[in-house]
């Protein structure tokens, strides 16, 4: 087996592994990576979303356990200081050598510091890693306790901005100071600049252009920059974000040949002087250029993987260094030659709208026919359609101004007219590098059959997630082009899906099973899909507890407790917020001795009995409805618990209270069948001790009310909820809340959780802002009302079967016998019992 | 394990020596099943309201070796009566017993006939 060793776990660096782990030889090979940080790679694009919230983990490029599960031998905090090129060995900081037959240098790039007097002051950071964001919040904290709220950053590039918004995510008054006449001085001419820093001024940054700095004022910590004309800006914190430097320390100590500026010096093969050791990413001078942006460094990633695997592959000649991006929420995208750096006779078409803030340019060959560049500020959303006419070399309108005006008269359409009139290599996904011809391969080789298995295969849409729309369009143009419907029916008995249902079950006011499958199924008798999804609907619409039809209900739902391992099954009582009294948990001791049952504490605070037989169920609970408990519907797709922590009632640092409001949240939607199970919590302060940002629902108190986030989950994909709206009051929680669950039932496809279905709900958390909060589809009322009658009609399902005989046939083990289950084992387990394993 | 599954047997009409009194129609669900205990066997049977048919087979699901067949949903697959273990969701003919989403062994299933309101039960011992 040969042995690659990858210096550096950064983004292009995981990127190799990632696309080295796809390829099909990876298996000869025995994979080592080295990386100085004390993480896996992360999304260091989105870097000032740490101060949003986001954690490093969610930042990760990767689950934790991915190297280990693809068998890549990872090495984090471990810093390779030494290249042994005679023997193939690599050393660490601590002497240990480890051998290879081809070493990836992926080492990026740290942030250039320019050398003015005063950079080693207190209060000067760069924006660079992670570590850098902590220390610079730690920093912010401090001053604004002070009372201090200055902050400058120096550069007003792309990254500099990005610092920018950083620090005034942290509280901060921003000031961008720039050397040059203009923002992104490299993508924006002065027009697009100007309207950039309108923009941004709008939103209260202050924009510095033209400024060079001579030295740093202050003593210990500064206090000021002081420039070259004598002005002088006082602050009290800078971050330096003028630009990066190559890491190239170690590759220019073992002799590899290195740019004079810099840069591990690397040929169309991303190979550099040393035939076995490559150089990838920001380290490595490519064409005498270092590319300081993600999709070159995963195109040189896959170059570099090619090459090791014995393919042929090279980098392009020219680089494309498009970019797209949301900066400081204004949409910045620049594209081929926007500066016309090639001093070309061109024509410049420029269209300026000060009252909207949109700023667009195309530059044009002077005969009209092709497209060079442009740039556009505001609104990028006609980006791809001209990055592809661009990259293609398309054919332009008569009227090369319609691009960017629209055609003002006349049929509208799209810039493109059809996607399906790009040619089949012409690239969508830059990120990926996935081209038209991969998008639509998929789906005509039957490898995909929709958008979600177009992104999982084919990886588009998965990086910078631009050019998503088009890939849906080239989804849905080829469906349609092979005669195929895009449909998401329940089941072979229904040519519906489950919002249809629900439509037609709520229009036309059907009660049961029978009449929805006579009237609209397909001739069959109904399945384990069509069933449940039936019969959470009725549920839904008509406030039915799983006692009405119970046929049609799953299993749990049909008995009214949870199925174990061994046919028997678990019972779980009610308690709101996890608050109990002292004589409730005598009382559930007690009956679980009664009737022996297993007892353990489960994960959503609550208590678990075990063992119960179907015979049991309803004497077990009848002793638990006598002592004041109701059914916990841990059986149901349906609102388990509310987890709370203690919050303000008894923590020293609650805000407010989470219980009161936890067990309030939990009584309200008790009962309410989902597409799916939902979760909630509530955490009385930031210290999130409900885990509330991992349920389906969360709240956190803070100064002025709860942020209410939506859409976490657990399990097998874990994500975290997002903030639906800030420092709201109970009533306007219960409000929001109400609107956000009954919208998610209506719908939801059947068995997906809230975290799956928000994801790919179109238009995302905006649009769900607008729906929620806005009620940009006028249905809240619909909503409210929905919620608040399936409120007023929750009984107990429990008490409702223990009270009525005929109910109660159904839980016994034998149609024609008292008797129970014989063929039951169980074994004991530290002092309880458990079932007897399979064999 | 294998010596709960010899005592199930696939029986035909042609071979029913026995037909075993079950229980009344109405103590089973419609469109649903319940258990039936004959000697030292649990047989689940299912009421297909919806087509006026009925189908026994072993309680016993060859998957975990678990008696829960009779809790299980049924319903049809491309006109086939199926029933779905409640524990993993395999499911099995009614017909003939095969499993249809998978290669677990065939389920053992007997006849049944209605007389008047009682449900009947053919067994060939």
């Amino acid at each position: 087996m040969k042995k690659v060793i990858v210096i550096g776990n950064g983004m292009v660096g995981y990127k190799f592994c990632e696309k080295f782990v796809a390829s099909e030889k990876f298996n000869d090979f025995e994979l080592t990576v080295f990386g100085e940080e004390p993480r896996r790679a992360y999304d260091r694009v989105h870097l000032s979303e740490f101060y949003d919230g986001k954690t490093a983990e969610d930042l990760s490029m990767s689950s934790a356990t991915w190297y280990t599960e693809n068998n890549i031998d990872l090495h984090i905090s471990e810093m390779i200081t030494e290249i042994d090129r005679e023997n193939k060995t690599v050393a660490n900081h601590r002497g240990v050598k480890y051998s290879y037959d081809y070493l990836i240098l992926a080492t990026g790039s740290s942030a250039f510091v320019p050398p003015i007097p005063g950079v080693e002051k207190e209060g000067v950071f760069v924006y660079r890693t992670i570590e850098d964001l902590e220390a610079t919040e730690a920093y912010a904290k401090k001053l604004k306790a002070a009372g201090k709220t200055e902050a400058a950053v120096l550069g007003g590039g792309l990254l500099g901005l990005e610092a920018a918004n950083a620090v005034k995510n942290l509280g901060l008054n921003a000031h961008v100071v720039e050397f040059a006449p203009r923002l992104m001085p490299r993508q924006l001419d002065k027009g697009a600049s100007d309207m950039l820093q309108a923009k941004i001024e709008d939103l209260g940054l202050k924009v510095h252009l033209s400024k060079q700095t001579q030295h740093i004022q202050g003593d210990k910590a500064i206090e000021g920059l002081q420039y070259v004309d004598n002005t002088e800006l006082k602050v009290d914190m800078l971050v330096v974000s003028a630009g990066i430097r190559p890491r190239d320390e170690v590759a220019r100590e073992c002799g590899l040949e290195v740019g004079t500026r810099g840069g591990i010096v690397v040929n169309q093969q991303m190979q550099t002087s040393d035939s076995s050791i490559y150089a990838i990413g920001e380290c490595a001078l490519l064409n005498q250029m270092i590319y300081g942006l993600v999709a070159p460094g995963y195109d040189m990633a896959e170059v570099a993987v090619q090459q090791i695997i014995g393919e042929e592959a090279a980098m392009a000649e020219s680089i494309d260094m498009s970019t797209q991006l949301k900066l400081i929420g204004t949409e910045v995208a620049s594209f081929g030659d926007a500066l016309n750096e090639a001093k070309e006779e061109i024509d410049e078409i420029t269209y300026v709208n000060k009252r909207s803030g949109i700023y667009k340019k195309i530059n044009v060959t002077k005969d009209g026919k092709k497209l060079l560049g442009g740039i556009l500020i505001g609104d990028s959303s006609d980006y791809n359609s001209l990055f592809q006419i661009y990259i293609n070399g398309m054919k332009l309108p008569e009227d090369p101004e319609d691009l960017i005006l629209g055609s003002r008269g006349g049929e509208g359409g799209g810039l493109l007219g059809d996607v399906m009139d790009l040619p089949d290599d012409a690239q969508i996904c830059s990120c990926e590098s996935v081209t038209k011809g991969q998008i639509c391969g998929a789906i005509e080789s039957g490898e995909a059959n929709d958008l979600g298995d177009v992104v999982s295969c084919t990886k588009a849409g998965t990086g910078c997630g631009g050019c998503k729309p088009m890939v849906k369009d080239l989804v849905d143009a080829t469906l349609k082009s092979l005669g195929r419907e895009v449909k998401d029916s329940v089941c072979e008995h229904f040519d519906l899906n489950r919002q249809e249902l629900y439509d037609l079950i709520q229009v036309k006011g059907y009660k049961t099973f029978n009449e929805v499958l006579d009237n609209h199924g397909n001739g069959g008798h109904g399945c384990e899909l069509c069933k449940p999804v039936v019969a959470s609907l009725m549920a839904t619409i008509h406030a039915d507890t799983a006692n009405v039809e119970y046929a049609i209900q799953d299993s749990n739902d049909r008995f009214l407790a949870n199925i174990q391992r061994n046919g028997t099954y678990s019972v779980v009582p009610r308690i709101p917020g996890g608050e109990i009294t002292p004589q409730k948990l005598i009382a559930l001791g007690e009956i679980a001795k009664k009737y022996d049952l297993y007892t353990k504490v489960t994960g959503g605070v609550r208590i678990d009995l075990f063992g119960a037989t179907l015979n049991q169920l309803p004497l077990i609970w009848k002793d638990l409805i006598e002592e004041g408990f109701e059914s916990g519907h841990a059986y149901g797709k349906s609102l388990r618990t509310v987890k709370t922590c203690v919050g303000s009632t008894w923590c020293r640092y609650g805000m407010d209270e989470s219980v009161s409001f936890g067990i309030e949240l939990e009584n309200r939607y008790r009962g309410m069948r989902s597409p799916h199970k939902i979760k909630g919590g509530v955490s009385g302060c930031i210290r999130e001790c409900a885990e509330a940002r991992g349920k389906d629902f969360g709240l956190i108190a803070v100064d002025g009310g709860w942020n209410l986030y939506v859409g976490g989950n657990g399990g097998a994909t874990p994500r975290h909820a997002e903030l639906l709206a800030e420092q709201i009051d109970n009533e306007t929680v219960i409000k929001y809340l109400d609107r956000y669950l009954m919208f998610y039932m209506r719908t939801a496809k059947p068995l997906q959780r809230t975290a799956a279905w928000q994801e790919r709900l179109e238009g995302g958390m905006e649009y769900l802002k607008q729906v929620i909060i806005e009620d940009s589809l006028g249905i809240c009322e619909d909503l409210e009302r929905e919620m608040s009658t399936l409120v007023n009609k929750f009984e107990c399902e429990w008490t409702q079967a223990i009270n009525d005989p005929e109910m109660m046939k159904r839980f016994s083990h034998f149609v024609n016998s008292d008797d129970d289950d014989d063929n039951l084992v169980f074994v004991p387990l530290r002092e309880q019992k458990m079932p007897k394993h399979w064999k | 394990m294998e010596k709960i599954l010899d005592i199930y047997k696939s029986t035909s009409v042609e071979d029913v020596t026995v037909w075993y009194e079950a229980a009344k129609v109405s103590d089973f669900p419609k469109d649903g099943g319940a258990c039936v205990k004959y000697k030292e066997k649990q047989i689940a049977v299912f009421n297909f309201e919806r087509k006026n048919e009925w189908y026994a087979c072993q309680n016993v699901c060859p998957h975990k070796m678990e008696m829960v067949l009779s809790r299980g949903m049924i319903g049809d697959q491309n006109g086939i009566p199926k029933v779905a273990c409640p524990l993993h969701k395999k499911t099995f003919s009614l017909e003939n017993g095969e499993n249809l989403n998978g290669d677990i062994a065939p389920i053992a299933t007997y006849p049944v006939k209605i007389e008047g309101d009682i449900v009947y039960i053919g067994f060939s011992e």
